[in-house]
């Protein structure tokens, strides 16, 4: 039962991370989004495996948890050589969410 | 010499740990070989330093760590409030606090330690202080952050 | 002095269903301030107490429930993998930003600086 409220818990928080995933305005937000739904989807193999009783999920939490951290830094890698060469970035980006 | 072997003590124990077999030769003479093939690597790369096999850390990390989770405990309750109050009264701010640990160990520490306390995120290290970016003006102490740094430069034992 | 007539497993359950509970609370609040918050570098906050409390104290809790020593150590080991790279990717995500010439509200007044006279 407890497992199952964690597991509902975590489907509402990944739906809130997706809703700031597609709103953005800006990439950062998006990656952060990603990153942040990586972390939540980790904790929900783990409950999940704890829910139907095979905690071997585990692994699998493990090595999704490897893979959401090397992506991450691999998203933002690829993005720095992209704006590297695109001129005046500053205040384009910035104008996606001024108040 | 005594970081290699700290080395392959903590790849076994992983190897172990993660594989959970302890009777199959077969499965324990790959996990040799593995073990062997990584420290090789890291021996022919030369990686094997105070930032790949931090043991200068160690133990007066431990009681570091433990006084950390409180302080994180604390200001997630913080940060919480203002998450869910219905006008959240934020004031973020930018500031400098200065970077005492010497060792780059010592540094990368410090600076996760600010960004994992939530209502302060390091935005740029540099060598002698750090930018953080806080929440509210409650949650920009500096005093708290500084006496953090110098937490950090004490439990690093060793210097390089 | 004998501790016999404690129920030992209800006593664990609970303190699980504690955990669970709150972790559940941190990881959604963390979400609803990713959503909330007004400028990116505020939502990083918000990402922070679902990657600290949240994470943490559900796999604390699953750590209560764990069936054998080896789920328990695969565990510890998230927890620390947790602790260790949740920050790193924050920071890097910051950091990104920070180098592209993103600049952050400031004040209470939720400005960006430089634009009062716009």
């Amino acid at each position: 039962m407890m497992f199952a409220v964690a597991t509902v818990a975590i489907f509402i928080a990944m739906s809130l991370a997706l809703v700031r995933a597609f709103v953005g305005p800006s990439l950062y937000d998006r990656v952060l989004a990603g990153n942040s739904f990586g972390t939540k989807t980790v904790l929900l193999i783990g409950v999940m495996g704890f829910l139907t009783g095979r905690p071997d999920f585990l692994d699998i939490a493990i090595l999704y948890a490897l893979i959401n951290f090397a992506a991450t830094i691999a998203i933002l890698r690829f993005f720095s050589y992209r704006e590297a060469t695109a001129k005046d970035r500053a205040r384009p980006l910035n104008e996606g969410e001024a108040p | 010499m005594g970081r290699i072997l700290i080395l392959v003590l903590n790849l076994v124990v992983i190897w172990l740990l993660l594989s959970g077999y302890f009777d199959k030769p077969l499965l324990l003479a790959f996990g040799a070989a593995s073990v062997a093939f990584t420290t090789w690597l890291a021996v022919r790369a030369r990686i094997i330093d105070n930032d790949s096999v931090p043991s200068g850390l160690f133990p007066g990390i431990l009681g570091y760590w433990a006084w950390l989770i409180f302080e994180i405990g604390k200001a997630n309750i913080l940060v919480a409030r203002q998450a869910l109050a219905v006008e959240p009264k934020l004031s973020p701010k930018l500031f400098t606090v200065p970077n005492p640990p010497r060792s780059s160990v010592g540094k990368a520490t410090f600076g996760n330690s600010i960004t994992l306390t939530p209502g302060t995120v390091t935005i740029d290290v540099r060598e002698e202080e750090i930018l953080v970016h806080a929440l509210t003006e409650e949650l920009a102490d500096v005093e708290a952050i500084t006496a953090m740094g110098e937490r950090v430069a004490r439990a690093e034992r060793r210097q390089t | 002095m004998s501790l016999d007539f404690i129920d030992w497993a209800l006593v664990r359950d609970l303190l699980s269903w504690f955990l669970f509970l709150l972790g559940s609370a941190a990881v959604v609040i963390g979400a609803l301030g990713i959503v909330r918050f007004p400028d990116f570098f505020s939502r990083l906050h918000g990402a922070g107490i679902t990657d600290t409390a949240g994470a943490e104290l559900i796999v604390f809790a699953m750590m209560l429930q764990a069936p054998n020593w080896i789920v328990l150590a695969k565990l510890i080991f998230i927890a620390a993998f947790f602790g260790l790279t949740s920050p790193v990717a924050t920071h890097a995500i910051a950091h990104a930003a920070w180098m592209v010439g993103f600049k952050p509200m400031q004040g209470a007044a939720l400005r960006y600086k430089g634009d009062e006279g716009e």
